[in-house]
């Protein structure tokens, strides 16, 4: 299941796992970037928590936690090569594995029509 | 009203839209931060071939002495930069900043001598405040006008070539030489000089003609437009000064490291010694050294440290010992590099200093500036 935040960051929900990432649009507004700060394997976070950073030559942007839950895996080839975020944002450049402590709160985000709809 | 609408345009602002730049406010101007290459390249580009830059928002003004004569108007001058201006040959530009009682600095800006008369190039954001400064000060010796022409810089080690093939040969030009030109039968005013670290030109052109002139240069394979985006991490690397970020009025010549730019003749003991506003305590300082100065820092690990990033002594943030006034990813350093105040006993290259950054104390190098090695043609 394919969702989206109003804060451009994508989420792939698998039973109670999301693997989460940032938009194609977000990546192409950062620009390219130069480096990316990842959370801790372990770490908790609230819905709108700053989770990582991602950083352009010119600017640091946040990306935030979507939903509520605990950081289970890190992808360390982005913080390697940042540029994989700009160049394949939806696939290879993810960012984090969240477990969810309430995958239902998932009904709150948007569908990937309602995105498409609010980048319009 | 609407905030975009109610931003001032260059004479390029259409040209910028039909390239596809990304516009920003900038000093009060509709200004393009990147094109679609993006930052990264339009960085790498100008280091390699040659950029081209819209720098029309900033203010020209030729200062011209009611008697008709230079020295007259490089004196007046001189009563508002610690700059030798007098002895300023003709057709030569040189670098300089207006300062305050206090010798904080009010704006940095390029002088040239014309034949009877000053040019100078200031910043957009303190053009109003530059040439009220120069009226109310020198007004009654000068005649003071703001001009409404474009400025287009041509920056990067194919720039010479590129002149050479469209219009003029500007081989022999050294750096800071200005000199009068026909591009495409428009004349303008062409200095060997801009704030990228690179050779490369400025080209004061009337305003009407400025698309003409952009236009043509950007139809040569070696030249791409550029960014403020990129002109920032450039001018950056070369450790060049932003007014508004690494200077300002709290800041003075000597704590920004920028005595190079003071001649001996306005120094103590010099044949003009003083005679500008603040020049007891540059003078001081020039002297006696400040208490802080600016440096260049080289982050040692791989996260940029940005402006306002507080710096420390130690590694727990005990002791805040100054602080990061410009910082980002350099394209040509391949890493982060920044510039920020210290006190003198932290200013040695190679002290180890930290930044708070998102509340971790990143190590830090302090690092001789620029960051890359420059390519002007003394």
């Amino acid at each position: 299941m394919l969702k989206f935040t109003e804060e451009h960051e994508w989420l792939n929900i698998e039973g109670d796992v999301a693997i989460v990432g940032i938009t194609a649009h977000a990546a192409e507004q950062l620009g390219d970037l130069v480096f990316v700060e990842l959370p801790e394997v372990g770490a908790s976070f609230s819905k709108g928590d700053d989770a990582a950073t991602v950083e352009s030559v010119k600017a640091a942007s946040e990306v935030y936690c979507p939903l509520d839950g605990e950081i289970t895996e890190i992808n360390e080839a982005i913080t390697a090569d940042p540029a994989l975020v700009n160049s394949d944002p939806m696939g290879a450049g993810w960012f984090f594995k969240l477990k969810l402590k309430n995958a239902a709160d998932a009904s709150g985000l948007l569908d990937e029509a309602g995105y498409k709809e609010l980048i319009a | 009203m609407d905030e975009t609408a109610a931003l001032k345009k260059t004479p390029l602002h259409a040209l910028h839209l039909s390239l596809g730049a990304r516009m920003v406010p900038f000093a009060g101007y509709d200004m393009p931060v990147q094109y679609p290459q993006g930052v990264l390249k339009e960085h790498l580009w100008t280091r390699a071939s040659a950029g081209v830059f819209d720098v029309s928002h900033m203010g020209q003004v030729t200062i011209r002495a009611r008697s008709g004569k230079y020295e007259d108007a490089a004196l007046a001058l001189e009563s508002l930069v610690p700059v030798d201006i007098f002895g300023l040959a003709e057709g030569r530009q040189r670098y300089g900043f207006f300062t305050d009682d206090n010798g904080g600095i009010l704006d940095d800006l390029m002088i040239t001598h014309m034949d009877d008369y000053l040019f100078v190039v200031v910043n957009a954001a303190c053009k109003d405040a530059d040439f009220k400064h120069l009226q109310d000060h020198i007004g009654d010796i000068c005649e003071v006008t703001l001009l409404d022409r474009a400025l287009i810089a041509l920056q990067g080690p194919r720039a010479v070539s590129v002149l050479a093939e469209l219009w003029a040969d500007l081989a022999h030009m050294k750096f800071m030489d200005v000199r009068h030109c026909r591009l495409h039968d428009v004349s303008c005013l062409v200095s060997r000089s801009g704030y990228s670290g690179e050779d490369g030109f400025e080209i004061s052109v009337p305003a009407d003609k400025a698309e003409d002139i952009a236009k043509r240069l950007l139809e040569h394979p070696d030249v791409q437009p550029i960014g403020l985006g990129a002109r920032d991490s450039l001018r950056l690397e070369a450790g060049l000064c932003l007014y508004g970020n690494d200077i300002d009025q709290t800041t003075t010549p000597v704590e920004a490291a920028l005595e190079w730019a003071m001649q001996k003749a306005r120094k103590t003991s010099g044949a003009r010694a003083g005679g500008f506003p603040g020049a007891s305590r540059i003078l001081a300082e020039l002297d006696n050294g400040a208490l802080r100065r600016r440096v260049g820092l080289k982050p040692e690990g791989k996260a940029p440290v940005r402006g306002h990033a507080k710096l420390y002594a130690d590694a727990e943030g005990k002791t805040e010992i100054g602080e990061v006034t410009s910082g980002g990813f350099g394209p040509s350093v391949e890493g982060p590099v920044a510039m920020g105040y210290v006190p003198v006993s932290f200013a040695a290259p190679g002290t180890p200093v930290y930044a708070e950054v998102r509340g971790k104390y990143l190590p830090v190098a302090v690092s001789t500036l620029p960051f890359i090695t420059p390519t002007y043609k003394r």
